[in-house]
């Protein structure tokens, strides 16, 4: 579990976080959504130790990111939203790399490559952007930390490359580490049926709408939501009709018709459109906060 | 799996199942797709998947044998079709009589319209 406590944060003399608090449960796949330069990428930084905070406490599991512990790094791996590579191939970059993580398997690395569709052999320097991106997400699932920062992981990626990003992460959150050639290398049984806990920040909401449960919608000073899917349909009615309602919290044109998203008063079912929400959320937050405290 | 736009996408799943028992591609004690293969074949967050085998199982439509898997019960595709039935009578021909007296259709027409 990741928890953040009443945490300060700044650059310099720009604030960044105030007095926030935020959980990570694990097993799960996290959507971590917000506007531009509210900190999501500073967030994942924290996180992984390349940021302290000023105040409060940042933990993963019993360790303290910012201490670096070997036990703590050989665990989480942080994939940025900018790609910088080497002039090598993504073979000899996973495996100088996976020397560091013992859960590292070059066996799947080689499946993921194949699977996004990438040529293992081929330098960086001739891949494209998103070739670069897909080799760098092969290289990040194949070291099976047991946490996992994605920042934009579908920017850049062409429509067939974002259907087959859906799939292996959806492959690798649910395929508990079971190679136990890796379990007795780092002699930890407890690695047997772990389920990785990924965080996703994303601004393409689309790409990845089925794949995220829960949510985290960040703002400068606060969490303005953090709720799972279930949470957010009981809380909310997300109205699809030709009509533009009074009470909604949101509308939204959409082709025939208008979206509605209102507060859920007659326990109806509806589909979540994350979008919507998002939306819903940025411009009611005392409201949303209200309606989800309760 | 293509999803609607409208329909909260765990009910999809649901109903998905259900079409499959009711077409005859799950027949009675067939074992159906562990969760983890029902969210890598449609392509979503497994808790969504979870939430559709919950309803299927509060509904008696499967059955979770422990350590065996979710298995089609003997009265899945009673309940299923008694399920729709009243959906259908409750929901949806409300509907269509609306647009009989809208369209000024007699009994007699239609009638005719399902004998043929």
């Amino acid at each position: 579990m990741i928890t953040l406590k009443n945490l300060d944060f700044s650059y310099k003399r720009t604030a960044v976080f105030k007095n926030i608090s935020l959980e990570f449960k694990e097993g799960n796949v996290y959507g971590l959504l917000g506007e531009n330069g509210v900190g999501k990428t500073t967030l994942l930084k924290l996180i992984c130790g390349l940021q302290f905070p000023n105040a409060g406490i940042c933990k993963v599991d019993e360790f303290i990111p910012q201490e670096r512990n070997p036990y703590f790094l050989q665990n989480i791996f942080y994939l940025p939203e900018e790609v910088i590579t080497e002039n090598t191939t993504p073979e000899n970059f996973i495996n100088k790399l996976g020397v560091f993580y013992p859960c590292y398997d070059y066996s799947y690395f080689l499946n993921l490559m194949k699977e996004l569709e990438v040529d293992h052999t081929k330098k960086f320097d001739a891949m494209s952007y998103g070739q670069k991106k897909k080799s760098l997400l092969a290289c990040a699932l194949s070291l099976r930390t047991d946490y996992l920062l994605l920042d934009e992981p579908t920017n850049g990626l062409d429509i067939p490359s974002k259907a087959l990003f859906r799939k292996v992460i959806l492959q690798h959150s649910i395929d508990v580490n079971n190679s136990t050639d890796a379990i007795n290398r780092i002699n930890r049984t407890d690695a047997i049926n772990r389920v990785p806990t990924i965080i996703i920040s994303t601004h393409q909401v689309k790409d990845v709408e089925n794949l995220i449960d829960p949510i985290v919608i960040l703002d400068h000073d606060e969490v303005l939501l953090n709720a799972t899917f279930e949470e957010i349909s009981s809380k909310l009615y997300f109205d699809y009709g030709s009509e533009k309602s009074d009470d909604a919290l949101y509308t939204e044109m959409i082709p025939g018709g208008y979206i509605n998203v209102l507060p859920n008063k007659f326990e109806m079912e509806s589909k979540v459109n994350v979008e919507a929400l998002f939306n819903a959320v940025r411009n009611n937050k005392k409201k949303i906060k209200e309606i989800f405290e309760n | 799996m293509e999803f609607k736009a409208h329909q909260p996408i765990y009910l999809q799943i649901y109903l998905h199942i259900c079409e499959m028992i009711l077409n005859g591609k799950y027949k009675i004690g067939d074992k159906i797709l562990s969760v983890r293969e029902m969210a890598i074949e449609v392509g979503v967050n497994p808790n969504t998947v979870m939430r559709s085998y919950e309803l299927l199982q509060n509904k008696n439509i499967i059955v979770n044998k422990r350590g065996i898997g979710f298995n089609v019960t003997e009265d899945a595709k009673e309940i299923i079709l008694e399920e729709q039935k009243k959906q259908f009578l409750e929901e949806e021909l409300p509907e269509i009589v609306k647009k009989l007296k809208m369209f000024g259709i007699s009994i007699e027409e239609i009638e005719k319209l399902i004998r043929n």
